[in-house]
């Protein structure tokens, strides 16, 4: 893996950053597998390089990117995010990226583009999780964002973590951080982005409406239908069984309500949830 | 030649698993997430043992091999696990805060689910014993029937408690859907044949 230059963000939480053993094993990429650790152990035939990722849609000019030029061209910057996952846990990350507004400024929107639809590669021979009876999901996975939100400075498009390229498992080459919504929201492995006027298909809220809403922000006050959003467990805090059960109360918006609240001014978050 | 073995071996190999998985989680090496590694472990291992009890019948009925001698240990087996499963959740992963695990009873179904199973399994475990048998008679084989729908509690717990349809609950809801649908076929056969 090799190593990335990039200046430090000032958007930085001053939590313990989770080891980098614990995110690079602990994760949740369903076309690698369902168990925690299938992704780092099931990824090694995925091929992120080279890579294109094309955006199109309602866009004057639509484009594609070679994402080694993206790494070598755009301004890098280091970012401290928590990262509060669906399921009720959250780590704290040091990303590489650059801002999304950057990408998408360059194909240069619409005023009739309302939202970014993204989409990750599916390559059934090189994902071995994509395959079976039962799909796990309707691949390719998809997410979205309005496009105020694809605009806002804390979304980013990350091409590494603790200093080095992505590996496979958390969404090589590039994926999207956007840190005040759940981690399922910040899809990986990223081939397309498209702008759109209507909002886009999402994965997991076809696979389970009532479950996983288009926004999915972050927010203690609406539970899941089958578990709370309350608390959450920070992971790698070490220790072991002993360590303490490493609880934390989960902060609206993932504790970035001071910057992104006023997206969404006027609408009740428990009913666009 | 079973019939000489001891059955006290299954308390003895049974444990390994939870005592490995808890050494490797006391030391922190079960991953980044331990304490729920360690209760998802524990969970199928219940359904294996489940799975191993079911076993005993039909195994006796298709081929030669009889293990009913060690039915009694491996329900029991199941139990245990089950039983730390839920300390567990209980100690560890709830820290025993009793108002949230007061309102993950209430109001989460697949816990209610889960703690449903665990008390029909007390009601089980608590009369495996000769002497249960022999005071409870027919009654006992009509309370033990319960383990049919503990076993479908236990894989729709499962279910309940993950994201999408993921491989690993329909592994276990097939295999118990087999040993369950044998019994039922069984019982279909005895009526016929009973009313012919």
């Amino acid at each position: 893996e090799a190593a990335l230059k990039a200046s430090q963000s000032t958007y930085i939480v001053n939590d313990k950053i989770t080891p980098r053993e614990d995110a690079t094993t602990y994760n949740n990429y369903y076309e690698f597998g369902t168990s925690k650790g299938d992704p780092a152990a099931y990824s090694g035939d995925f091929k992120p390089m080279p890579w294109k990722i094309k955006i199109d849609g309602l866009v004057k000019t639509p484009m594609e990117f070679d994402v080694a030029d993206l790494i070598a061209k755009m301004p890098l910057e280091e970012r401290i995010y928590r990262f509060r996952c669906v399921e009720a846990w959250s780590m704290v990350v040091p990303w590489t990226g650059f801002a999304l507004s950057e990408l998408i400024k360059q194909a240069e929107p619409l005023g009739s583009a309302k939202y970014v639809a993204f989409q990750t590669a599916l390559r059934p021979e090189e994902m071995p999780g994509v395959g079976g009876f039962t799909p796990v999901l309707d691949w390719p996975y998809r997410e979205g964002l309005r496009l105020d939100e694809a605009m806002h400075p804390l979304a980013i498009m990350a091409v590494g973590i603790y200093g080095d390229v992505l590996p496979n498992q958390n969404g090589a080459p590039i994926r999207l951080v956007v840190p005040w919504k759940y981690g399922f929201k910040s899809i990986k492995s990223i081939e397309k982005i498209t702008l759109t006027d209507k909002q886009p298909v999402t994965a997991w809220n076809v696979a389970a409406p009532g479950e996983y809403g288009f926004y999915s922000n972050v927010n203690p006050e609406r539970d899941h239908p089958r578990w709370s959003q309350a608390q959450e467990r920070v992971l790698g805090t070490g220790g072991g069984f002993f360590g303490g059960t490493g609880k934390r109360d989960t902060e609206k918006f993932n504790g970035y309500g001071e910057e992104v609240a006023h997206l969404y001014a006027g609408m009740d978050l428990m009913v666009d949830y | 030649m079973l019939a000489k073995i001891s059955p006290w071996w299954i308390y003895g190999i049974g444990f390994i698993p939870a005592a490995w998985y808890f050494y490797h989680g006391a030391i922190n090496d079960l991953g980044a997430n331990p304490i729920q590694t360690f209760e998802h472990l524990l969970g199928e291992w219940a359904l294996r043992f489940m799975i191993a009890t079911l076993l005993v019948t039909p195994l006796r009925d298709l081929t030669r091999v009889n293990f009913i001698r060690f039915r009694r240990a491996l329900g029991l087996m199941t139990f245990y696990y089950v039983l730390m499963h839920f300390l567990t959740y209980f100690i560890l992963d709830r820290g025993m805060n009793l108002p949230v695990i007061f309102v993950d009873i209430l109001k989460r179904p697949y816990i209610i689910l889960g703690m449903t199973a665990f008390v029909g399994l007390i009601a089980l475990a608590a009369t495996s014993n000769t002497w249960s048998i022999r005071t409870l008679g027919r009654g006992w084989g009509r309370l033990h029937k319960l383990v049919y729908l503990i076993a479908t509690l236990g894989v729709v717990h499962f279910f309940m408690a993950v994201k999408s349809w993921p491989p690993r609950p329909f592994v276990y809801a097939t295999i118990i859907g087999v040993l369950l649908g044998y019994r039922l076929v069984k019982l279909l056969l005895d009526q016929r044949r009973a009313a012919a």
